[in-house]
């Protein structure tokens, strides 16, 4: 099958978007990499991962097809597309979660800040610390509050009550929560309503000091008010990470992120600017996604 | 065709559900009617009884418990369609009448007295003796006569005899326990000498020098415990039964007197407790028909505790390689089913098993290797409480294996990749959620096995239970815990005292007591179990076991 070439888009991006870290002395990403199927960022400095040329198999059953992609460092860049058509796969790709499926196989190269994830050599606990993982199904430990921020701190060997006190109070004020639980630290987790709970996991997860963040459908069990003050988060969040969030909210995807990807089949069809994924879409079958015709 | 109202009846469900119901109904009944009966029967026997005196038509006189009444077999007749009756008596006095109960036919009673001024005494050997007293001498000098009298001289007599046989006690298994142990320990360390060749070396005669000063210390305290036994025989009171047989019994027999006919309730109440203390606090007597339990109860105790400490973590690090790294395919399968099928074998095969290689293989091996001096005698390749609990732990590993697969399947897959994502490897993250989150279901599995394992008898007896162990597995002497002894055990306790004993009639309570007793331990240990588990949830509330 040929593989659908996405993004004809070599234009600028209008300025409002591309307010922070764009130098306008960036080559054009068409000519940087050159390749014809390669899916151009509309962005060109120089990116935090880069996807290339992946296929992932369950088995005998391929669920990712030549996926081509630039994620971009200080940005939040979401994965957006009907039911299972490989968004989450690709997520978990990114951390290598994938290796605990037994029979699961990837063909082409993740690089992180130019290092290939798959290479032999690395350190896969490593690499979990560097990319953080927000799950769909909210997941803290059944343990304190403490507890689970100073979760991960404490498998890098962090030891010393103040040290863990100052990175669980950071974890939790980048998650917006400290003010809401600091008098209940060492309480379970359990008693806290879902949407504290899905930041309290966001506060773990920052805890261990990750460039990239990744999230799978965070908001997807929670009510709106939890869902808008996650989104608020992300904005803060990406002055200093880089996330990518996967959605089935289209509102959601418009609203939160700068870069917009679209996958169908396990084929990313298109990838680019968000304003652009849905003012104006290169591909039919992204148009009839965005306003809704199908999926 | 069937009538409407009952295809109605039959379609609504309500015939099931009365069925179910009734399931449910008989086996409650089941389990309630057995404990009833054990806690009557076994509560009963704490309970002091009355004596009566029955005057039968030819003159004699039979004093005695009432302990039951029945009709007497094929006694009925036209004019009698009920039959005649004749009444269970418990005589005592086993020495002279050399059995403990009676028949009476009712018709040939004249009458019955509840006298006040009866005893029942409790003695040391021979069960217990109902009359009264005529005499009480010293040696040869008589210091009271009749009942009242003698009772009036005995009672503080009997309270200085009990303090003499305390003594006595103490003498024979702390204090001349403790210089035979050091003695022994001698004898051994001069034997290993002897056999490493190194003979009359320094070391050598030092130890002679000590084993004779210690051989000294023994005829000592001996001598000592001599001059008791004698104090025991100085006093002697002469008692006579109904009948005015007469008996001559040395004061130090004598346990307890009482006069069951004068008791007030509250005394009775009193006794009642006082006997339940003695059963769950002293050593049996008789052949385990009198005295306490208590060798047994601790011995029961000590094994399940041991087999705890010895199961859980096989079970569970063999369920975490099955469940959490094994690759899952037929082999794994395989496993498993053998695994499931193994809780199924008679308990007796893992007895032989035991004794096979617990016992003779590796004990044997561990005698020749550590303990060749005391060798013939074995110290590890003979039964012990060791292998009994080993044995018994391989018996029910497969119970804990499969309740801590169960537990870990429970763990829900968002907590490990919870943890994996944020960079704990596999051992981490099970030592510090999985385990954790599975540990009510692991608990499970250990009540399970506890509940087995509490109740079981027949692998004990080939890997070394006994009737009567001189002393228990647990005492004040290095290295404190003597994994190598053998113990006593409620379970077959029980089997010994209802079936093993000289005098299973007279023995009957005991068994219901004794059996009352494993129930509690059994249901004691699950509690403590339980309670652990629920602390366990309630610090991991979530984990679906
Ligand atoms: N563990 C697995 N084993 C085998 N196949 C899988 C596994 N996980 C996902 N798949 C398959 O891979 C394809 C992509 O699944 P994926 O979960 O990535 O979809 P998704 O885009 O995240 O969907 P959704 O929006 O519903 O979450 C699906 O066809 C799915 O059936
Ligand atoms: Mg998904």
């Amino acid at each position: 099958m040929e593989i659908v070439k996405t993004s004809q888009s070599s234009k600028p991006l209008p300025s409002s978007v591309l307010k922070v870290n764009v130098s306008k002395d960036e080559p054009d990403p068409m000519k940087q990499t050159g390749e014809s199927d390669a899916i151009q960022s509309p962005n060109s400095d120089r990116p935090k991962i880069e996807i290339r040329q992946m296929n992932f198999f369950y088995g005998s059953n391929q669920a990712l097809f030549k996926v081509n992609l630039n994620i971009r460092e200080h940005k939040v860049t979401a994965f957006i597309g009907p039911s299972g058509c490989g968004k989450s796969t690709l997520l978990r790709c990114l951390n290598r979660l994938n290796d605990l499926v037994i029979g699961s196989r990837v063909e082409g190269k993740i690089l992180l800040e130019g290092q290939d994830i798959y290479a032999p050599d690395v350190d896969v606990t490593d690499l979990r610390t560097r990319v953080g993982m927000v799950f769909q199904k909210v997941n803290p430990f059944p343990k304190t509050i403490y507890q689970n921020v100073a979760y991960g701190p404490q498998l890098q060997k962090v030891r010393g009550r103040a040290i863990l006190d100052e990175i669980v109070e950071r974890g939790l004020k980048g998650a917006g929560l400290w003010e809401e639980v600091k008098d209940r630290l060492h309480s379970s987790a359990l008693g806290l309503s879902g949407g504290q709970q899905q930041r309290l996991c966001i506060a773990r997860a920052l805890a261990v000091n990750p460039d990239v963040l990744l999230m799978d459908e965070p908001c997807s069990a929670l009510d709106p008010i939890s869902t808008s003050k996650i989104e608020e988060l992300l904005h803060s969040l990406k002055q200093q990470l880089t996330v990518v969030i996967v959605t089935h909210n289209m509102q959601q995807a418009a609203r939160v992120s700068d870069y917009t990807g679209f996958f169908l089949l396990g084929e990313l069809i298109e990838y680019d600017d968000t304003r652009r994924i849905f003012t104006n879409p290169g591909d039919r079958r992204t148009e009839d996604y965005v306003t809704g015709r199908f999926g | 065709m069937m009538p409407s109202g009952m295809r109605k009846f039959l379609d609504s469900g309500t015939l099931f559900v009365w069925l179910c119901g009734s399931g449910l109904m008989v086996s409650i009944l089941m389990i309630g009617g057995l404990l009833l009966l054990i806690m009557m029967n076994g509560l009963g026997y704490f309970w002091p009884k009355g004596l009566v005196e029955f005057t039968l038509n030819d003159g004699t006189m039979v004093l005695g418990q009432l302990t039951g009444r029945e009709v007497i077999p094929e006694s009925a007749t036209p004019e009698l369609p009920d039959g005649k009756f004749r009444i269970q008596v418990k005589v005592g006095n086993r020495d002279l009448y050399g059995l403990d109960f009676q028949w009476l036919d009712e018709d040939q009673i004249q009458t019955r007295e509840q006298p006040g001024e009866v005893l029942s005494i409790e003695r040391r050997e021979w069960g217990k003796f109902f009359g009264r007293i005529q005499a009480v001498k010293k040696r040869e000098v008589v210091l009271a006569t009749g009942n009242m009298e003698g009772l009036k001289a005995v009672k503080p007599l009997v309270e200085q005899m009990n303090d003499i046989q305390d003594r006595i006690h103490h003498l024979q298994h702390d204090i001349i326990g403790a210089v035979n142990y050091e003695i022994e320990a001698i004898r051994l360390a001069l034997r290993d000498l002897e056999l490493k060749d190194e003979q009359e070396t320094n070391e050598w005669v030092d130890l002679q020098k000590r084993l004779v000063g210690l051989q000294a210390n023994y005829e000592e305290h001996t001598k000592m415990l001599r001059a008791l036994y004698d104090q025991l025989n100085e006093y002697s009171v002469i008692l006579i039964d109904a009948n005015g047989r007469e008996k001559d019994l040395p004061l130090g027999q004598i346990v307890r007197i009482l006069q069951p006919n004068q008791l007030t309730v509250f005394g009775k109440v009193l006794i009642y407790f006082s006997n339940v203390w003695t059963v769950l606090s002293d050593e049996p007597r008789e052949a385990n028909t009198e005295g306490g339990i208590f060798p047994a109860i601790f011995g029961t105790v000590m094994m399940v505790l041991i087999m705890s400490v010895a199961v859980v973590p096989f079970g569970v690090l063999a369920a975490i390689y099955l469940k959490e790294y094994a690759r899952q395919g037929l082999l794994v399968r395989l496993v498993r089913i053998a695994v499931n099928n193994l809780a199924g074998v008679p308990s007796i095969v893992f007895g032989v098993f035991g004794l096979g290689f617990f016992v003779y293989a590796v004990g044997g091996s561990i005698d020749t290797l550590f303990y060749s001096a005391a060798l013939p005698t074995p110290t590890f390749g003979t039964g012990g409480i060791l292998w009994a609990s080993l044995t018994l732990a391989l018996m029910t590993v497969p119970v804990v294996i499969v309740a801590t697969e169960e537990g870990l399947s429970a763990v829900p897959m968002e907590y490990r990749e919870g943890s994996l994502g944020l960079g704990a490897t596999k051992v981490e993250t099970l030592l510090r959620v999985v385990i954790p989150c599975a540990m009510p279901g692991i608990l499970t599995g250990l009540i399970l096995a506890i509940s087995r394992a509490t109740g079981e008898v027949a692998p004990l007896m080939l890997t070394g239970v006994v009737k009567l162990a001189p002393s228990l597995p647990l005492d004040s002497y290095f290295p404190f815990v003597h994994l190598d002894r053998k113990f006593m055990h409620l379970g077959f306790h029980i089997y010994d005292v209802g079936f093993q004993s000289p005098n299973v009639e007279a023995a009957k309570p005991m068994v219901y007591v004794t059996t009352l007793v494993l129930v509690f331990v059994v249901v004691m240990l699950n509690l403590m179990a339980i309670a652990i588990r629920n602390r366990m949830r309630k610090k991991y509330v979530g984990s679906a076991v």
